[in-house]
């Protein structure tokens, strides 16, 4: 299992290595001059020549664009990700401002992805064909086909506009902007009325993941059910919840725990829609509005990091996967 | 006589299916003293499972079941949750056919046992475990301590087998249903794990169950023999009874369709021409008429279902011509090869001499190849 660890994470430093060589290229291509773009405000007014120049010279700007990229390159195996061109922030800076937003809000769609779809893929499969399978099955149709911006907007100007103009209950009304600003403990529990921020986005996020997961719950267990070791888990003489819990439900989760692992790594970089509708200061939102901006190292340093995370998060899933299904050998592949 | 450990009487099971009611089982009845060895033979399809799941309440709600499973003065199929808990396993245990499926993948042999144990009795973890490992040497399973903590995917199919019938006989159960449980595995440990079962069936004084499409394996190993064709019981009894002395044609094909060993050498295998009905429309009269070398139009073959009927003493079989084939050796396996084909031939001849039964069941082959 250590080969296979090491492996994997050698792989990963390669296809994070690619992909800022591949940023690298795209940039270079679209061309434009992003001393040219700071030194304008970001367009707003003719940039003054000699402030071009002496950004360039900082930046490294004026070097020849293989010499940049060995720069840039060499300076992030040290840990140096550069700064933003357009705000001067040091790009290490700008992730630690904007991960754990992205962290908290990726971890509560699981959350919720995890105990709404698995719960209500169960309740379908265990009365298939009952009211409760039929109401679960068109409300994850209607969930994953419903556009997340819609769904955001529809949600947001119900209980934080409508909610609000016409009275409802306290708990009925909720903010629609951020996070909050209270404390996290464990950096992943609200305090405070933090929760009633988080809830939201974390629900128009997971939304789609959710209907998936919870089909796929429901095939799953449907298969199981049909299993010979489910007969003979009946045949021993054990309780039909026995019989759910040991060998229907340990067997059909397993495609379903990695996929909650793939969700989580891909929701920490991609939530740029939930972000925009909440106006969340996340990782996603900050990569588009970075590369409007060509802004090379915010971009670079970010996307790597989200690749970090999904690297890590998929590693992390064939693992469990592994303890999970004996049948898995690692290294095999 | 006491009376028999299990006693089925009259199982008759239909299942609800998108495409009509399948007649799975239609009428079967059969007994197992405790300590016997019964065998229930018939080609796939027959309704052998389904009798054997019916027993246990096994089968899917789409199954609707009536007769009678007597089982220590109750009706099994009547029994309640906590009580048909207490039998299966405890007092009734099953294999299955494919060992590598009917073990759960994802948990060690060892717990599997272990599992078993605990749901019937307040037994320790570690009672169980040492249980457990106790079972698996019973059953030939070479490092037993190591084994225990091993996956199926660990073991070849004859280790996984011997280790269902660790777990089969770990509860101590009056009787094992086994169902068909050497047809998934390499024929050359067949022999071995059927011989082991029977083995520590003898031993243990456990009663069996023995399913099988195959009626050679059950030559030396069971008592008695219980023949299945379409849902249908078609012939019963003693082993020697339903081997020397067969009262159905359609046990009589199974015979000639086996490998010869004893005489013979080189005679050709006769398998039974045809394929075994579909049971959403069983053909009506006797099931086995499309395929019955000797079926008749006049004697009711294809209208009327033959009744059971004994034919000696604790030998039952159903076939219109019964009687009259035993009187005339027509069903004996042990004559010349020869000899069977050409009273198969005669007989044939006779029927279509008749004008009563054209194009009657010999199509398809039947022993005529
Ligand atoms: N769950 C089920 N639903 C519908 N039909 C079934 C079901 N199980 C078995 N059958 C049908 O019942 C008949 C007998 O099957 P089975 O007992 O498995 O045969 P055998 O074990 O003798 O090969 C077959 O025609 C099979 O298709
Ligand atoms: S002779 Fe008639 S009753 Fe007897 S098995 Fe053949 S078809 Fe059935
Ligand atoms: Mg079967």
């Amino acid at each position: 299992m250590g080969t296979f660890v090491l492996r994997r994470l050698f792989q990963l430093v390669i296809v994070l290595w690619g992909g800022a060589t591949i940023l690298f290229i795209l940039f270079y291509m679209v061309g434009g001059n992003p001393a040219e773009r700071m030194a304008s405000g970001g367009g707003e007014r003719n940039p003054n020549p000699q402030v071009v120049r002496n950004l360039e010279v900082r930046y490294g700007l004026d070097k020849p664009k293989p010499q940049q990229y060995v720069a840039h390159m060499s300076r992030i195996a040290r840990g140096d990700f550069g700064e933003s061109f357009r705000t001067r922030e040091p790009v290490v800076d700008i992730a630690k401002r904007r991960a754990p937003t992205s962290f908290r809000l990726a971890f509560w769609a699981v959350i919720i992805e995890g105990t709404m779809g698995i719960g209500s893929g169960m309740l379908s499969a265990r009365r298939r064909n009952s009211l409760a399978d039929v109401v679960t099955t068109i409300a994850a149709v209607v969930a994953s086909a419903i556009p997340v911006f819609v769904l955001g907007f529809m949600i947001k100007q119900l209980t934080g506009v409508y909610a609000y103009q016409n009275d409802w209950p306290a708990w009925a009304r909720f903010p629609t902007i951020g996070l909050g600003d209270n404390d996290w403990i464990f950096w992943v529990i609200p305090t405070g009325n933090t929760w009633k921020y988080v809830v939201q986005p974390a629900f128009v996020l997971a939304a789609v993941s959710t209907a998936i997961l919870a089909r796929i719950t429901r095939t799953s267990m449907l298969e199981t059910m049909r299993m010979d070791h489910v007969r003979t888990a009946r045949a021993k003489g054990l309780s039909e919840k026995q019989v759910t819990r040991k060998h229907v439900l340990r067997n059909a989760l397993i495609p379903v725990v990695t996929i909650l692992g793939i969700d989580f790594g891909t929701m920490v970089g991609a939530a740029i829609l939930t972000e925009t509708v909440f106006n969340i200061q996340g990782l996603g939102s900050q990569i588009v509005a970075s590369a409007k901006d060509l802004d090379m190292p915010v971009v670079i340093g970010l996307t790597m990091l989200v690749t970090l995370v999904y690297g890590t998060m998929s590693l992390l899933v064939d693992l469990s996967y592994a303890y999970l299904n004996p049948r898995v050998r690692l290294g095999d592949d | 006589m006491a009376r028999p450990l299990l006693e089925v009487s009259d199982l008759n099971v239909e299942f609800r299916t998108d495409d009509g009611p399948v007649q799975a089982v239609r009428g079967v009845d059969f007994s197992v003293d405790a300590g016997q060895v019964l065998a229930i033979v018939g080609e796939s399809g027959s309704g052998k499972s389904v009798t054997a799941m019916s027993i246990l309440q096994l089968l899917p709600p789409s199954a609707s079941i009536s007769g009678e499973v007597m089982w220590k003065g109750e009706n099994l199929l009547e029994v309640k949750e906590p009580r048909i808990r207490e039998v299966r396993g405890g007092e009734i245990s099953m294999i299955f056919q494919d060992p590598l499926t009917a073990l759960n993948p994802v948990y060690k042999v060892g717990d599997q046992i272990v599992e078993m144990i605990q749901a019937h009795g307040r037994v320790s973890r570690r009672d169980a475990r040492d249980r457990a490992i106790e079972m698996l040497d019973l059953v030939g399973i070479p490092q037993p301590a190591k084994r225990v903590d091993q996956y199926t995917h660990e073991f070849s199919g004859g280790m996984r087998q011997r280790a269902m019938i660790a777990m089969a006989l770990s509860c101590d159960p009056q009787l094992i249903i086994a169902d068909e449980p050497t047809t998934a595995l390499d024929v050359t440990v067949q022999a071995q794990v059927l011989e082991l079962l029977t083995d520590l069936a003898d031993r243990l004084d456990t009663a069996v169950v023995l399913i099988t499409h195959d009626l050679g394996v059950v030559a030396g190993m069971a008592d008695r023999v219980t023949v299945m064709y379409a849902g249908r019981m078609v012939e019963a009894g003693s082993t020697d009874d339903v081997f020397d002395g067969t009262g159905h044609p359609y046990t009589h094909g199974l015979l000639m369709s086996l490998p010869r060993l004893d005489s013979d050498v080189g005679a050709p295998l006769m398998p039974i021409g045809g394929q075994p009905p579909s049971m959403l429309s069983p053909p009506p009269g006797c099931s086995f008429h499309p395929r019955c070398p000797f079926a008749r139009e006049d004697l009711g073959c294809m209208t009327e279902v033959p009744a059971t009927l004994e034919r000696s003493p604790g030998h039952v079989s159903a076939c219109h011509r019964a009687d009259e084939l035993m009187a005339d050796g027509a069903l004996d396996h042990r004559r010349l090869v020869g000899a069977g084909r050409q009273a198969a031939d005669t007989d044939t001849v006779s029927v279509t001499d008749d004008g009563s039964a054209p194009g009657t069941g010999t199509e398809g082959g039947g022993l005529e190849r």
